[in-house]
């Protein structure tokens, strides 16, 4: 099982609910995953929290935990604003902390975030920041509060799966206890199970189910691959050689010359 | 047969056409003192249902390939055949190979085509999807002459709060939309612009692809360009939103430059009745009928929902028909 600010999970993927062809197929879809937490975008799907009630209803529905997001707060203010605003509408302390730097590339302001989530988290909020896959930032992540981290392995919507397997590498090193959760870039189940295997707690995701051809049968995949993945981890995956070993003696070859 | 509809949008007026050509007398009333700035009053007028299949099941094909037909055989010299062109910006080409995927009913193109199809986008895109057989019109004229003609052919209109308190009728049929408060209806908000120039000339709709903003363009006579259109979770329908219009606007530019200079001379909001599913229903319940849930598809889908009901009110449909009911 794994712990998220005191909350147990089966499920190790984390799913969003934005670009689905169908409200109906988006619920299908979240089942099929297995998925025990969705993200909902307050600004974006809600339309500021105002109404929207239907669609937050199906979603409760489903009996998953919902994770709000501040996506498209390009300030700490806004961005605070928006995860108190999350906290009356959804009735969670729980918020995904996005600071977004780029309008385009929508890449993490990683100043704005750690300056945001020191705000939240001395509000009682449990932050889950998403944040790059710099050492440096996720340290301070912690110091001002932050429980666990969600960095990317690629930009967003990206679908390009993990750019920098030395960065993540050296992240959950560096924070063995720390759960670390893969938020934006992943396209396909094998980039989510390559970040499993590394040892990382959890997969966040959206475009890539959302948008599949199938959606249903792409969340499935992943919801397979990622339990693969951990599974793989916890087996202790052997270490790449740089030549082929044979498996079976080799008798009557000169195998050492 | 005394038939009363609610609601003077595409759904009730479709409805109100297929009743009146079969002589049954109808009646439509409408809590708006007038036609104008209901939903489909806000409508892009798109007969795309091939596009449409990108997000959007196989039914919605099927049910609007007819759309194109029925508007020009009700509203003669209203639909504009030119087909609709699909592009990305360069950097976006993933989102038309994704698109080609998810679709039918198109040829690719290079930029020689494009060219000759859109003289105004030369040189702005090296490819793009043109779908031949789609269509579109201007749904604030279609819905006035149609209007005008269902009164010419005997339809009573009685618009107002005091309009629709009950009156005798053999069948009442609901189109309502958003205002129906039908269980399991929710409310997706739109938002939309319209922009004049007469720098950029257009002969069909053309769709801009974006990962996170697709938007559309369609041409209106007198210089006006329909820009569209945000899909919001919402059923909340204050006026548009500053990010809504820059995102819009900022789409319109990149399909050409020249719509920098436009005059801003309208925006709106219109919410889209949709079912969890995004399909439309017919339903029957003792002597009401119900279309609602068209979501993004009134223009294309309305004819054949209203044929559905109006076979449902006169007792004509047929046994496929009911057996499709029944499925349901």
């Amino acid at each position: 099982m794994l712990e998220l600010y005191g909350h147990q999970v089966s499920s190790r993927l984390l799913l969003g609910t934005a670009l689905y062809p169908s409200p109906a197929i988006m619920a299908e879809a979240i089942t099929a995953s297995g998925a025990e937490i969705v993200t909902v975008s307050l600004r974006r799907e809600t339309s500021g929290g105002k109404t929207g009630g239907k669609f937050w209803s199906l979603i409760q529905s489903l009996g998953v935990r919902v994770l709000p997001n501040t996506a498209g707060c390009h300030s700490v203010k806004e961005a605070v604003t928006t995860a108190k605003m999350a906290r009356e509408v959804f009735g969670t302390d729980w918020i995904k902390l996005e600071v977004i730097g780029n309008h385009d590339t929508l890449q993490p302001d990683v100043f704005g975030l750690v300056e945001a989530a020191k705000i939240l988290a001395a509000e009682g909020f449990d932050v889950f920041p998403y944040t790059t896959d710099d050492l440096v930032v996720a340290g301070r992540l912690l110091d001002v509060g932050c429980k666990l981290l969600m960095p990317w392995c690629a930009p967003i919507g990206s679908a390009r799966g993990p750019q920098n397997l030395d960065a993540l590498r050296s992240l959950r090193g560096h924070f063995p206890d720390v759960p670390l959760i893969v938020d934006a870039g992943i396209g396909r189940p094998s980039h989510a199970a390559t970040v499993m295997e590394l040892g990382y707690d959890a997969v966040l995701l959206n475009t890539a189910v959302a948008k599949a051809g199938d959606p249903v049968a792409m969340a499935s995949a992943f919801g397979k691959a990622i339990e693969a993945g951990r599974q793989a981890f916890r087996a202790g995956p052997l270490e790449a050689r740089d030549m082929a070993v044979p498996s079976t003696p080799v008798i009557g070859m000169a195998a050492f010359s | 047969m005394k038939v009363l509809i609610r609601g003077a949008g595409v759904a009730g007026l479709t409805l109100a056409h297929e009743l009146a050509t079969r002589g049954a007398s109808v009646t439509v009333v409408d809590i708006r003192r007038q036609i104008a700035g209901n939903a489909s009053w806000q409508a892009g007028g798109m007969l795309a249902p091939w596009c449409e299949r990108e997000s959007a099941e196989e039914t919605v094909l099927s049910l609007g390939r007819g759309a194109a037909d029925w508007w020009s055989a009700a509203l003669p010299g209203h639909v504009m055949r030119n087909g609709t062109l699909v592009v990305a910006p360069a950097r976006d080409a993933g989102e038309l190979d994704r698109f080609g995927r998810r679709t039918s009913g198109y040829r690719a193109i290079d930029a020689e085509a494009i060219a000759a199809l859109e003289p105004d986008l030369e040189g702005s895109f090296t490819r793009a999807l043109f779908f031949a057989e789609e269509a579109h019109l201007d749904p604030r004229r279609a819905l006035l002459e149609l209007q005008q003609k269902l009164v010419e052919m005997g339809v009573r209109f009685d618009f107002g709060y005091g309009a629709v308190h009950s009156r005798s009728a053999d069948v009442e049929a609901d189109c309502t939309g958003i205002t129906g408060r039908l269980t399991g209806l929710r409310g997706v908000r739109g938002e939309m612009l319209i922009l004049k120039t007469s720098e950029v000339a257009l002969a069909r709709p053309v769709r801009l692809l974006h990962p996170r903003i697709p938007v559309y363009v369609v041409p209106r006579s007198g210089n006006l360009f329909m820009v569209g259109a945000t899909m919001i979770e919402s059923d909340a329908a204050g006026p548009i939103t500053a990010r809504s219009v820059l995102e819009l606007l900022n789409a319109a530019y990149a399909l050409h430059p020249a719509f920098g200079e436009a005059e801003l001379v309208e925006t709106g909001t219109g919410i889209r009745p949709a079912f969890a599913d995004n399909l439309p229903r017919v339903e029957r319940d003792g002597n009401t009928i119900r279309i609602n849930g068209l979501y993004r598809h009134g223009f294309l889908l309305a004819p054949a929902m209203a044929h559905k009901a109006a076979a449902m009110i006169l007792g004509t449909e047929t046994e496929k028909e009911r057996a499709h009911e029944a499925h349901h």
